[in-house]
């Protein structure tokens, strides 16, 4: 893949989109035949009670699991075309992820976790500190960026989790119940945080979440049950 | 260098497990290095005590000698082709030697012996038998009429110093060989066949009893490094003086001890390949444990977009990490074991006995070089790193979403 700009269109387009787990002879059906737009710099949420589908669309939507059948275009990039390769790529230039369980390298301080993506972006050192440590600063990190996951509370980890997926300035972050972990101080925290980094660079989020304080936060709700989209 | 740091990092997540790991990378290096030199050290002096017993390095022969040592076999110009190999650079001991089967009758017995012409001003350069003498004396320039005989067959002859031998044989020209020599000391070279059946004599008694005329079977040189003889014989044998001569060294010469270093060094090699499987076994384990406990961590990298490349690049760096350390440290530990016991040797205790069979000290010498030092360490570093391919293969087989559901 070698055209990485942003393309005119909505941001994610999910057409009739299924996928079946299969265990044995059982078969799970945990999207059915679903579809969904999203327009550049939305700030939406998925709800929907646990198996319904949530985390499947996130990964069908990020590249990390492929559909069974269906289409999925994102920043102008059909899935249907794409190799492995070319996904990681395009997740690497154009997806932010935030995980439930922070999902930091423990071996890296705060800033090395942030500076990561930059570094296999070939971004130059010196921009990388400076954007490091811009973006820690604005995550309200400043002064812990030496310290490693261990040594940061919850909150603080999903801050740091927040400005990796950020900080090479993707076109959409996707989060997988990002506030879980979180007791409802810090969990309000991160979505004010989340919020105002979708208003000030523009970036579109797609959080999955069954917490209420969470769907408040959303500009738009949209929620799922079996596999399906029950209310756009 | 993000790879490099991150695998340094990861490397000591588990300090404990990573250094029980590097330690079992290190035992087998210093156990290869040690090993392989003791092993190097015995045949060193399993040649040289072969050698000493007068075959030396390298022998110039008449063609067909090697094969059938009859007594007009014979080199017969012996001087120009010592003042040859004396001239040449390596050679640290030339002495012409001679010999034949013969009837050896004391006062009390009879009995078929060797008899070997040497000569005695030179002998001690090619051979040890003159400090393997337990009871009078070693020949002298000036001796004529005058042997030594190995300590066993004078002990069938009934023999001691200052005893006479008449002795009974074939001359080169076919004429009846016979003469009478005074026994002047008794040599035990710790080969019993050898001990059992040889007897010295001056070359220039020899030629007289045996009628050689000057000549003489052999001409037998020493060299400074065993790993120079088989330049030194090419070199050797491409010259014109020896034109029409043998040129053989101590392989041909001493078939059998090079076929049982041979066989050793099989056996050896079969011990190392065990013990290197064990090792690869032990490291595969730590090395797998590292990916499974990770597996979810592989995941997050590779959502946030780390190619399948860089990650098997992460697992073969933290694995080379560990496998260098171990190697370093036990290359490391394996030369200073074998320097030391090069020094002290190694008592054999009850196998002193059979090493003395073969002309060998009661005590062996490890012997570090280029081969003992850098083999057994090669060997366990790719052992290791074909380990590392095996975690570094199911890295290639992750789907980042199996991967993110790992616990």
């Amino acid at each position: 893949m070698t055209d990485m700009e942003t393309a005119p269109g909505p941001m994610v387009a999910v057409v009739g989109v299924s996928k079946i787990y299969r265990q044995g002879k059982l078969e799970v059906r945990a999207l059915d035949e679903l579809s969904l737009t999203v327009a550049a710099g939305e700030f939406i949420a998925l709800a929907g009670p646990s198996g319904s589908g949530k985390t499947t669309l996130l990964n069908i939507i990020g590249g990390l699991d492929l559909p069974d059948a269906g289409r999925v275009v994102v920043d102008g990039h059909d899935y249907a075309v794409m190799s492995g390769g070319d996904l990681a790529d395009l997740r690497l230039r154009r997806i932010g992820f935030v995980f439930q369980s922070y999902n930091l390298i423990p071996v890296l301080s705060a800033a090395e976790n942030v500076a990561y993506v930059l570094r296999l972006q070939g971004v130059e050192p010196a921009e990388t500190r400076r954007r490091v440590h811009a973006m820690l600063a604005d995550v309200g990190l400043a002064g812990l960026e030496h310290r490693r996951p261990a040594e940061l509370s919850g909150g603080q980890q999903q801050r740091v989790a927040v400005a990796r997926a950020l900080v090479s300035g993707p076109a959409i972050v996707l989060a997988d119940e990002p506030t879980a972990n979180l007791d409802s101080v810090n969990g309000e925290k991160l979505l004010q945080l989340m919020a105002r980094m979708n208003a000030e660079r523009r970036a579109t989020f797609i959080f999955s979440t069954h917490e209420r304080m969470v769907m408040d936060y959303a500009h738009r709700l949209v929620r799922l049950k079996d596999g399906r989209v029950t209310a756009p | 260098m993000e790879d490099l740091r991150l695998a340094w990092r990861n490397v000591w997540r588990h300090p404990r497990r990573t250094l029980l790991t590097i330690l079992a990378i290190s035992f087998a290096a210093l156990l290869l290095v040690f090993m392989l030199s003791l092993q190097l050290g015995s045949y060193r002096e399993m040649i040289d005590a072969a050698v000493r017993l007068g075959t030396g390095h390298l022998q110039v022969q008449a063609p067909g000698f090697f094969a059938e040592p009859e007594m007009r076999l014979t080199v017969d110009r012996p001087d120009a082709v010592v003042i040859l190999l004396r001239a040449t650079p390596g050679v640290t001991g030339v002495s012409c030697r001679s010999q034949s089967f013969a009837l050896a009758a004391s006062a009390h017995r009879t009995r078929g012996i060797l008899v070997e012409g040497v000569d005695p001003a030179h002998e001690p350069e090619i051979s040890a038998v003159d400090r393997q003498i337990r009871a009078g004396r070693y020949l002298e320039p000036d001796d004529r009429q005058r042997a030594v005989i190995g300590g066993l067959l004078a002990d069938r002859l009934r023999v001691a110093p200052g005893d006479e031998l008449t002795l009974l044989g074939q001359g080169r020209d076919g004429s009846v060989a016979a003469g009478v020599v005074e026994i002047v000391g008794i040599f035990r070279s710790g080969v019993d066949d050898y001990d059992r059946a040889a007897l010295h004599m001056p070359l220039v008694t020899f030629d007289e009893v045996f009628a050689m005329g000057g000549r003489v079977h052999r001409v037998v040189a020493a060299v400074d490094r065993l790993g120079a003889v088989a330049e030194l014989k090419a070199a050797l044998a491409a010259g014109d003086t020896l034109a029409g001569l043998a040129v053989r060294d101590w392989t041909e010469l001493l078939p059998g001890v090079k076929q049982s270093i041979q066989l050793d060094l099989v056996s050896g090699f079969i011990t190392y390949g065990v013990l290197l499987v064990v090792v690869a076994f032990s490291i595969l384990n730590t090395f797998l444990m590292a990916i499974f406990e990770r597996t979810r961590e592989f995941g997050v990298l590779m959502a946030i977009g780390t190619p399948t490349r860089r990650l098997v690049r992460l697992v073969l760096l933290e694995s080379a990490f560990m496998s260098w350390l171990g190697v370093i440290a036990g290359t490391a530990a394996g030369a200073a074991l074998t320097v030391y016991f090069s020094h002290a040797g190694i008592g054999m205790g009850g196998a002193a006995d059979l090493l003395r069979q073969y002309g060998m000290e009661g005590r062996i010498y490890p012997w570090l070089n280029g081969i003992s030092l850098t083999v057994g360490p090669v060997l366990v570093l790719f052992i290791t790193v074909v380990t590392a391919l095996v975690p570094a293969w199911r890295v290639t087989r992750l789907r980042p979403v199996d991967a993110l559901r790992a616990h």
